[in-house]
Parts: C-alpha cells; structure tokens; sequence
C-alpha cells in the first residue's frame, strides 16, 4: 500500500477502491483543528477507467397533452393525444474519477433527466451510461452506497426532528460503522459550521441552515461520486460561498467525482474547471470553462474613462453604454490589443480596462445561438 | 439482519422523536382510534338489550368484549401507508428512498411498529376502562391466548403487506383515493370491523372467508374472545399464512412494476 498524503488529485484508480483514514494535525498558521485525509489506495489500481461513462445517452417523456376549456376536455376523455418529448436527445461524456464538471443549461434543458438517470432514479430510453462500473439503473446495493444526490428544491431530512436524527437515521440505512461515523460527522460539522444547528427540528432552520444539513445528510457515507443538482439556489451569497468552498473540500480531501448543475455562474467559475452544456437536450460544449469563452465570444469588453462626456468612439467599436464618464466598447477579440493601443495614443484617457464579457452573458449567447 | 436491526432500531428512535413533537395530534389520533369500536360497541349493545339480551349467538357482554378486542387489535394491524404514498411520489421522498442501499418497505414497517409500541400501552388502558364500564364478557381458553400471538403478528404482517400493495396504485394514478375509499368500504363490512361476521348472512360469511380482509382483524378478535374452536383456530392461522405468501408474491411483483413506470414517466 502506497500512502498518498493530504491531497486527492485526479487518482488513477477507481474512487471506491480507496479506504479512508483520517488523523488530526493542527496547522500552525490557525492553530485550529483540521482532520487530514490520508488516503491509501488499495494494492491493485484498475487503470484510469472513467468515473461516469455516458454514451448517446437518451430519455424521451410521452406527455399527455390538449387544449384548454371544456370541449377539449371532453375530446380527451375520447381521443388522447400523445406528445413526444426528448428530454434528453442523445448525450455523451465521461468524467474521470476526482473531477469536478459544471452541468449547464437553461430550465428544461435536461439536466435534472440526465442527474437522474445517472444516479439511478430513471430508466433512459436508450444509450448506455456506468457510473463507477454500475449500470445505474439496476439500483444495485454497492452502487447506492457510494454515489449521492442533492437535490436543492427537495428535502431528505425529516422535517420534525433535529437533524442529528436524520443522520443517524442514514447511518443505520448506509451501515456506517460508528467510529467512521462520528468522524465523518465531525468533519462535516467543522466545515459545514452546524454545530448550533443539529439539535434544532429542521423546521425551525433557514433555507441555508436546511441546505448545509441537507448537504451533511447525503455525504454522511462518504460517496465518492456526487451528483448535485442546484445546491445553492434561492440562498444568499454568504451562504452559496461557504457551500462551493465546502463542495471544494469535499472534492479534494475525498477524490470524490462530482457532477454539479447551478444557475449562478459563479458557482460554476469557483469550481469547476470543465463545463458541459446542454441544450434542448443536446450537448452544446464539453471542454474547459475559459474555452467556452473563447469558442462563443468574439467581443472583449473595453471600459473607457474620459474627461469628455461627449466623447464619440464609434469608429473604435460598439459602444454599448456610457455612465459617469465610463464608455463600454465591444471589439473583436483579435483586434483587442490594436484598439487599445489606438485609444491610448488618440484620447485623454484617465482609466482603462479590458474584460472577457461575463460567463453569464457567454452563456445567454450560447443559448441564443442554438435556439435561432 | 444485524444491519436491519439497527435500522429498526433507528427508525423507532426517529419515530418517537416525531411523534413526541405533536402530543395534541397524537391524543386526537388516537381518540378517532377508540371512538370509531365506542359507537359500535354503544349500537349494538342497545340493539341488544332492546331485542332482549342478545342478537343472534352474541350477547349484550360478548359484544362489549368483541368491540373493545376490536379496537386492540385494529391497533395492531392497522396502517397509514395508503394515505403517504401518494405525497411520497408527488413531493420526491420517494426519489430520496429509492437512492437508499435498502428496500423501503423496512423504513415503513419500523416506522409503524414503533409508532404503536408507542401508543398499544395508552390504548391498553383505555381498553381497561371502557371494561369496567361496559362489563364484557371475554373466556378464551389458554390456548387460544397462545395462538392469538402468531395470529396478531400475521393478521399485522398481511395487512401491511397487502395496503403497501394498494398504496402504489399511487405509481398509476393520482386518483388513490377513490381506490382507498372502496378499499375501507369492503374493510369495514368483510373484515368484522361494523359488526361480528356471524351475525351476517352466510353468502356474506363465505366471500368473507374467501377474501384477506377478516383474517385481518375478525379473526383475531374472535379468537380472543374464546368463540373459535381450536379447528377454527388453525383453520384461520392457515388462512393467513395462504396470504401471507400471497401478499408476500404482491408486494414484490406490484413494486417491480411500480418503480418501473415511475423510474420511465419521471421521478
């Protein structure tokens, strides 16, 4: 056995082949008690086989559909229509064991479908998809035990009892030896602050208090592979901070693979350095985040400081807004270095600044394009 | 089974946790559970007394001693599984069970037990003081107290077997109700539940004998009550363990089939 201290880098053999221990050092800069992982990777590595494996991957919903009002009610109860809706419309990536990917897409792009078929909830209609070698729809017992899904719209946790008793509810469900528990529970109270939530009934905490114990619950048999879908929506930006540094930490102290949906980009921008999109169903982009970028913008932003408010820079580019003095021109991207130049050397300038346009806006684009 | 023991154990744990945070609703629950047997108990005793001490082979004491086991033993083999299912499906907890690395039916039947560990001494008592109001009349012979034990346990295990059967019609439609309502229409008539089914017509005896319903709460009662003889005894406990198997079979293929279609319209 070979030990691999402190950090979980991409490993090269499977998740679920390693055993955890864990030993306490204090590190000198806080003094404060931090639990190290020290990870020890069993005798035979299998070689670098994806952690999730996804290949034209498809699931089609048939929805019953008909007009409003009553005589289309009454026509259905005769003659219903079927409609056909390709939820997911043939996907395909892998993720290697360790990796944290960004899942993006508008509402109903699929993302929620694929999540779900992922960790076993639905049956695709076709395509073939491994998770840790499981096929995830056969539910296999050793398949449960090592993945996980958070869902940020549902809740696990039993809504009248401190969360404390959920989780020693999951442990008795997950079989977690005592002693792996408690440890495991301390660290999650440590990074996840719920040390004055636990023994508070779950109805009586905030939506981010909720959250935190929601994340804890699900990670209490420390799943090597986790699905999170939406984990920070509707809390505050404290809160959705605190929660992706955890998600980081969860990530690099467990090698865990981990499979995250957001709507906030910086969610994305903090973790994730590969994103895949998807739209309608179908992959728009799988590579890294700065590509994206780059693949969908052809503009830089270039924000100008004058003197003159009426300062007329048409002929360098778009402009695309003035406010207090401020310009905001959009350029070609290759000729960003020339337009600067230009301005610098042509006008008065008192400031000037030059911005890949924001992820959010990347985005918007991607999906404008695809839709027209 | 160690691990299953210990989610048993658990899960009476979390159950009490719950069920100590609403007191009030849970002394209104359990009144509904007394006054449901009361009424009957008061019916039939004036009817009784009216037609001069007796209806049929059941007298005014007998039925006193009938409705109170009743009410017990409804305690015991009782469920509310057919009202959560369909809130489990709608609301996602049961996406939440189905990524658990253990069969939910375990979750329910621990939570059910425990919940009436809870409540059957609460229930004893009550059952004590309806006796010393309404001086029933219960003789059964030793060995049919020691048979009333497998038969509790089986007339508790068909029943829940057979309404987590029903429950996941909720995979099919969002209309379980109008399936719930027929269900405890035919409960309430078959199962000896109104009245003690050897007071009513014999077609009804038979399809009675026939159908799960009776070995799920009459049985038992009469049983206790000392009026079976010790043919009829066995010949019930085999009644139940015939659909005990066949429940057993239900369970099994109907949540197959169940989770098929929900893991294919959407979970």
């Amino acid at each position: 056995m070979a030990l691999n201290k402190w950090q979980a880098t991409v490993p090269d053999c499977k998740p679920q082949s390693f055993k955890l221990a864990i030993n306490r050092v204090i590190t000198s800069s806080t003094a404060r008690i931090v639990k190290r992982f020290v990870i020890i990777r069993n005798a035979k590595p299998t070689m670098t086989s994806p952690a999730i494996h996804i290949s034209d991957l498809r699931k089609i919903y048939v929805v019953a559909e008909r007009e409003a009002g009553v005589m289309a009610a009454l026509q259905s109860l005769v003659h219903r229509r079927a409609e056909e809706v390709h939820a997911v419309d043939g996907i395909s990536f892998d993720l290697a064991p360790g990796e944290i990917v960004g899942f993006l897409g508008p509402n109903g792009a699929g993302k929620t479908t694929t999540l779900k078929m992922l960790s076993g909830l639905l049956h695709p209609t076709a395509g073939k998809v491994t998770v840790l070698g499981h096929v995830p729809w056969k539910r296999e017992k050793a398949f449960l035990r090592q993945i996980t899904l958070v869902m940020g719209q549902r809740n696990q946790l039993v809504w009248d009892i401190p969360a404390l008793d959920s989780f020693e509810l999951n442990r008795a469900i997950y079989r977690i030896p005592v002693a792996d528990y408690r440890h495991t529970l301390d660290e999650l109270t440590e990074l996840l602050e719920l040390e004055p939530l636990l023994r508070k009934p779950v109805r009586n905490l905030s939506l981010g208090e909720r959250m935190k114990c929601e994340i804890a619950a699900a990670l209490l048999h420390r799943p090597s592979v986790v699905f999170l879908d939406e984990p920070t929506i509707g809390l505050d930006v404290t809160m959705q901070r605190r929660i992706r540094a955890f998600i980081a930490e969860y990530n690099r102290r467990l090698g865990a693979t981990v499979l995250l949906t957001s709507h906030y980009m910086a969610d994305v921008e903090a973790l994730c350095r590969r994103v895949v999109v998807i739209h309608h169903g179908r992959l728009l982009f799988d590579g890294d985040l700065s590509n994206l970028v780059q693949k969908f913008t052809a503009h830089k932003t270039i924000v100008v400081q004058l003197e003159d408010p009426q300062a007329d820079l048409r002929s360098y580019g778009e402009v695309v807004s003035y406010a207090d003095g401020h310009y905001t021109l959009q350029v070609p991207r290759a000729e960003t270095a020339h337009i600067t130049e230009r301005l610098l050397a042509d006008l008065p300038v008192i400031d000037l600044l030059v911005e890949d346009s924001p992820i959010e806006e990347v985005i918007e684009r991607v999906f404008a394009q695809e839709g027209s | 089974m160690k691990g299953l023991a210990e989610l048993y154990v658990q899960q009476f744990k979390t159950t009490f946790a719950s069920m100590v945070q609403y007191r009030a609703s849970l002394a209104i629950w359990m009144i509904g559970h007394v006054l449901e047997p009361l009424v009957y108990l008061i019916v039939w005793s004036t009817v009784a007394n009216t037609g001069g001490g007796s209806v049929g082979d059941y007298t005014t004491g007998e039925f006193a001693g009938y409705f109170i086991l009743l009410m017990l033993v409804n305690h015991v083999s009782y469920t509310w599984i057919m009202y959560e299912f369909e809130y489990r499906i709608r609301e996602g907890f049961l996406s939440f069970a189905l990524l658990k690395p253990v069969h939910p039916i375990h979750s329910d039947i621990a939570d059910n037990l425990s919940s009436k560990l809870i409540t059957f001494p609460f229930m004893l008592l009550v059952a004590a003081g309806l006796a010393l109001i309404f001086h029933p009349s219960i003789s059964p012979p030793l060995w049919a107290i020691v048979a009333s034990i497998p038969a509790l346990l089986l007339a508790f295990l068909v029943r829940f077997l057979l309404e987590w059967t029903l429950a996941q019609a909720a995979f099919w439609t969002t209309r379980v109700s109008a399936i719930n309502q027929t269900y405890f229409v035919l409960m309430l008539f078959l199962s000896g539940q109104i009245a003690p089914l050897t007071l009513f017509p014999s077609p009804i005896q038979t399809v009675a004998a026939l159908l799960p319903f009776r070995w799920t709460i009459g049985f038992p009662v009469e049983l206790l009550l000392g009026r079976l003889s010790p043919v009829e005894a066995l010949t019930g406990l085999g009644a139940q363990a015939v659909w005990l198997v066949v429940s057993f079979v239900l369970v099994r293929i109907v949540w197959r089939a169940g989770v098929r279609i929900y893991s294919a319209v959407g979970a």
